[in-house]
């Protein structure tokens, strides 16, 4: 059996993280592969529901990343999303959503090393955390009452 | 209570106000809400533990607008949302007359949204103790058993949005769930949608709900909903130190401190 490959969405911000996964790239630095980037224009368009969706569609963990503080292309998005991070992960944690299979970050566009850690070490946290299972029961429920 | 009748009874006729909500007798040992436009009529207002829905939750409705200004029976928890409401720009000053129900289920004279504030300021909402445990409770669970036992507690629901209906805060006219091209939350019973629904709902109130537990009376299934809520209104004040509604603050998603403080981002 082969081993278990972690699916991983990541969610960023065009302005930061994601120039600076671009810079990871350019710099010629290899990260882990199970890494998939989703564009934002900023971390105050992730809209906490499309987390939820990722987990529904089944990825193992995910990652959420933008500007550091006080360096959001629109000024404030960043400090908002990050309120909404706050109120949203003490929900999932209260329901019993795997809070740990969410890693939220701060990687800038000069940061392209940052990236590749924060994919290597989340991962790896993923993988030792084995598929998720909870969140895929839940989600498969329609499929299988379609197969009966 | 006679007081507060009285009190209606000359609104309507000075023609101060055209309607006034409050509560009635409903079928069998229920109250329900009713909608007074004929001063003669006043004496049918009631007021005992029993009457537990949230009038302010019609303040936003058009078909009550269109009733003209209304004066509303407002206890404590209707009185709170009815100063979210005015946080949140949904209502003015002038659009109502409030008269306030104490809890000893006598007229409290409160002239303006500042003066409901001031009232307030002496009641804070507290998370009860019994509440407290539950969550606490919750929370000790390991992580796949809090979530099974959530799966099976929102299993009853077959989304007949009760609870959304009977909140004073959710007055979107068009709400995520009818968003339907495609459909972003399944409408059908199953564990996914209920799920996605219910975090929905909660997150939408997140720093907003007054912890008027509407929703879980409204709840056909009994589905302990509230739960969440007061664990989100918890949060909001062990993490921004803001706790119910206020005129003069903002609202805690809508606004930030760049000093905000979490533990969890790299």
């Amino acid at each position: 059996m082969s081993e278990f490959e972690p699916k991983i969405v990541a969610f960023v911000c065009n302005w930061c993280t994601y120039a600076g996964a671009d810079l990871t790239g350019t710099s010629r630095i290899k990260y882990a592969q199970n890494v998939k980037i989703i564009r934002f224009p900023c971390t105050g368009r992730i809209d906490f529901m499309l987390l939820l969706k990722s987990f529904g569609e089944g990825a193992d963990g995910i990652i959420v990343s933008g500007c550091h503080p006080n360096d959001c292309h629109y000024t404030s998005g960043n400090f908002h999303a990050r309120r909404r991070w706050i109120m949203f992960r003490g929900l999932l944690d209260m329901l019993g959503i795997d809070v740990r299979r969410i890693q939220y970050s701060w990687v800038s566009a000069a940061e392209g090393a940052k990236w590749a850690d924060i994919v290597n070490t989340t991962v790896t946290a993923i993988r030792e955390l084995g598929p998720y299972t909870d969140y895929a029961k839940v989600a498969g429920y329609l499929e299988k009452e379609a197969n009966v | 209570m006679k007081e507060l009748i009285k009190k209606a009874a000359s609104l309507l006729e000075s023609n101060t106000v055209q309607v006034v909500i409050g509560y009635g007798k409903g079928s069998v040992d229920r109250t329900r809400a009713i909608f007074i436009t004929n001063a003669a009529e006043c004496e049918q207002l009631i007021f005992d533990s029993r009457c537990i829905q949230n009038l302010a939750v019609y303040l936003t409705k058009a078909e009550i607008k269109k009733l003209g200004k209304p004066a509303i029976m407002a206890p404590l928890p209707v009185l709170r949302s009815i100063l979210q409401l005015a946080a949140e720009n949904q209502i003015k000053e002038d659009d109502l007359i409030v008269l306030g129900v104490s809890p000893e289920s006598e007229l409290v004279e409160l002239e303006s949204l500042a003066a409901i504030e001031t009232y307030l300021s002496t009641k804070q909402i507290s998370i009860e103790e019994k509440y407290q445990t539950t969550i606490e409770a919750i929370k000790a669970m390991p992580v796949s058993e809090r979530f099974a036992w959530w799966v099976k507690e929102l299993e009853p629901c077959f989304k007949c949005y009760a609870c959304r209906a009977a909140c004073p805060l959710c007055y979107c006219t068009r709400c995520t769930v009818e968003n339907n091209q495609p459909q972003w939350i399944s409408v059908a019973s199953n564990p996914l949608g209920n799920l996605e629904w219910h975090v929905m709902r909660a997150m939408h109130l997140a720093g907003r709900c007054t912890d008027c537990e509407a929703c879980y009376n409204a709840c056909p299934m009994g589905i302990p909903i509230h739960l969440l809520t007061k664990s989100m209104l918890q949060d909001v004040s062990d993490n921004f130190g803001t706790y119910g509604p206020s005129l003069h603050m903002d609202n805690t998603l809508s606004s930030f401190n760049p000093d905000d403080k979490e533990s969890f981002i790299r």
